[in-house]
């Protein structure tokens, strides 16, 4: 009965942190424009297909993998110069659809490059599973939720101790302002594209053990990672977490306790709630409208 | 009028004839095989193999002096793996190319789109794709190759009854091949003694289905665990399998019997069994197995031509062009009347896929025991007797 409960719970964790990591991705873009960024999948999709195919092409796994998170940080700067720099003076909603039709530019280029066949990644430790209580715990979800936790960390960090990361906080808060105090916006966002797609790709490589990886990666991951930021508020990094693992128990304990067949509607339940009630998520910050 | 109309297309079809590339006056000399495959598009892996086996054995035919005196002769069309192109080839290779017969339709839904226009012009058609509505109900000019899921099902449940299972829990994906793999399971676990007590599902994008399998491995009285579905959800449902230490035996479908399954799953695949084409296992059968010949000629002609791995699914279209040969040969004519009926009385005949035995009520005209039950040892496949 309890261990019953508990690997529920692990299950739940180790969905979660999955979710929690992909939403990391989305809040410093969130932070530093108010664009939701619908490529972050593609970013996570990078590392990981990336990892794969410079591992078949025989470079070892710890080279493999930063040239690969190496590449997604490219990528991110290229989707901002060539595709939201243009458009610089047009309003959110026209470069989040533009970040749209890079993720299914981005997502073709891989089909037809790297293939359509899925990948595994071997394991981070050497030990798959760990037992605890007649529950089996998998190693890698300790290394998504510890890595997730370091890059909270960091984050926080990043944004309360740096001048990069208060410049990055003012342009979000009042571009204009922000660029009279001698901030350049737009290399700004540049940057924040480029450390998003870095953390994206990070996340990618480290739940391809799990979930394995192929060109459309990014498609689900993408919209449960969305999902978990808007239920812990876009744009807070703590949210973005809480949001993820909420989501991943939520669905691990439909599915062990109700039927696997409502599994997938929990998460549209959750948010459904949650944005009636809280229209800000768990830890959004409270919107004011300036008149 | 009719027969006006008739004479202005003949007149049209010779002025076309004179100025292009006279296709009519060759239509007497051949015999023209038409075919619509999913060669590009997301279906790909089905339809590339198909038309590099039939183009490779259509020039061995013709090579060692063709059919009934006369080559065959290929006209492709490539329909990406979508119904309503498939539909507008089938209607082009009807009315404009008037082929003898047509083998291909990739998939389910470009095959049943384009049934209703063969069956109303009467051509014998052999489909290369897999769900049972296809040849259920029998459809008069309608045959195909490869097996229903109902087969694999049986096939499964005939080895967990020759086992000693009576207890089994079954996961699916909600997907179409997952959801129809789980109905004729639960349809035909009855004929065999066996209970499915434990029912899970799972979406097809899932990454994790420990929750699912801890419910099943939870479940009193379960000896046996099926997963049906095909993709990456059964190579999820395997390593989650392995990773949970669950102990009694796991069977897979055919949906995965591929090595690129193998290479996704890994170690957790051990022991697991599933029902498969005899082809992954060809060069492993006893010489005696009555399809050793045909499996081996086939993988060596496929793989020394093109240099790539044989599937089960350009045995499909191998297994629908020896079909068409045959029925060919004993009409003794290319009358579509004639071959039909020839098609429909194929007693016997060895292919890749299994041995045909076609019949007015059975159009597919193979059994369960077409399907080998094969089991993962060191990570290769074995058979089982």
């Amino acid at each position: 009965m309890f261990s019953e409960f508990f690997q529920f719970t692990f299950s739940g964790v180790t969905l979660g942190a999955i979710y929690a990591l992909v939403a990391l991705g989305f809040t410093l873009i969130y932070n530093a424009s108010h664009v939701i960024n619908f490529a972050q999948g593609e970013f996570l999709m990078i590392g990981g297909m990336g990892t794969v195919v410079l591992m078949d092409a025989g470079v070892p796994i710890y080279f493999a993998i930063p040239l690969a998170i190496a590449m997604a940080g490219v990528a991110g700067i290229l989707l901002h110069r060539l595709a939201i720099a243009p458009a610089k003076n047009a309003d959110v909603v026209t470069l989040i659809i533009i970040t749209i039709g890079a993720s299914i530019f981005l997502r073709g280029l891989a089909q037809v490059f790297w293939g359509k066949e899925y990948h595994a990644l071997p394991n981070f430790s050497a030990t798959e599973s760990i037992n605890l209580g007649g529950a089996i715990l998998l190693t890698q979800s300790l290394w998504i939720l510890g890595i997730a936790a370091v890059l909270v960390t960091a984050l926080g960090l990043f944004f309360t101790r740096t001048t990069l990361g208060k410049a990055l906080l003012a342009t979000s808060m009042n571009k204009d302002a922000a660029s009279l105090m001698g901030i350049k916006t737009g290399a700004i966002l540049m940057m924040a594209f480029g450390i998003s797609a870095v953390i994206g790709a990070a996340a990618g490589v480290i739940v391809a053990p799990i979930t394995l990886t192929s060109y459309d990666i990014g498609i689900m991951l993408g919209l449960k990672g969305f999902i978990a930021a808007a239920i812990g508020g876009l744009g807070s990094s703590t949210g973005a977490i809480l949001g993820g693992l909420l989501l991943g128990l939520a669905e691990a304990y439909t599915a062990g306790y109700i039927s696997s067949d409502y599994k997938d509607a929990v998460p549209f339940v959750i948010i459904l709630a949650i944005l009636f009630f809280l229209p800000n998520g768990l830890l959004g910050s409270r919107a004011v409208e300036r008149v | 009028m009719k027969r006006m109309l008739k004479q202005l297309a003949a007149g049209a079809v010779t002025a076309l004839g004179l100025t292009l590339a006279s296709v009519p006056a060759q239509a007497a000399d051949t015999i023209r095989i038409g075919s619509f495959l999913s060669v590009t598009g997301p279906a790909s892996f089905l339809g590339d193999p198909e038309l590099k086996t039939l183009e490779l054995y259509i020039d061995k035919i013709n090579g060692s002096g063709g059919v009934l005196g006369k080559k065959l002769e290929l006209i492709h069309y490539d329909d990406a793996g979508d119904a309503s192109k498939a539909r507008t080839f089938a209607n082009r290779l009807l009315r404009q190319d008037r082929v003898d017969l047509i083998v291909g339709g990739s998939t389910t839904g470009a095959t049943m789109a384009a049934v209703p226009l063969i069956e109303q012009a009467g051509v014998p058609f052999i489909s290369l794709a897999g769900a049972e509505t296809i040849t259920t109900p029998v459809k008069k000019w309608v045959f195909k190759t490869p097996q229903s899921d109902r087969q694999a099902a049986r096939r499964i449940l005939m080895d967990m009854k020759d086992r000693g299972f009576t207890k089994i829990g079954l996961i699916s994906g909600t997907g179409g091949f997952g959801a129809s793999g789980r109905n004729v399971t639960k349809e035909e676990a009855g004929n065999f003694g066996i209970e499915i007590v434990a029912d899970e599902t799972y979406n097809p994008k899932d990454t994790d289905t420990t929750a699912q399998l801890t419910r099943i491995r939870n479940t009193d009285g379960v000896q046996a665990i099926l997963n049906f579905d095909f993709g990456q959800g059964p190579a999820i449902v395997t390593r989650n399998y392995a990773q949970l230490g669950i102990e009694i035996p796991f069977y897979q479908s055919h949906g995965v019997a591929s090595d690129s399954f193998l290479e996704l799953a890994g170690d957790a695949a051990e022991g697991l069994r599933l029902p498969a084409s005899a082809l992954l296992v060809a060069d492993k059968l006893p010489k005696s197995d009555p399809q050793y010949d045909v499996l081996n000629r086939y993988k060596n002609d496929y793989e020394s031509h093109y240099n790539e791995s044989v599937s089960t699914f350009g045995a499909y279209a191998y297994d629908g062009l020896q079909l068409a040969v045959q029925a060919l040969m004993k009409a003794g004519s290319t009358d579509k009347a004639k071959v039909r009926d020839a098609l429909e009385n194929i007693d016997g005949a060895v292919g890749v896929t299994g041995t045909y035995r076609m019949s007015p009520e059975d159009h597919m005209g193979l059994t369960a025991e077409s399907f080998r039950i094969l089991e993962v040892k060191d990570g290769d496949w074995a058979l089982t007797e």
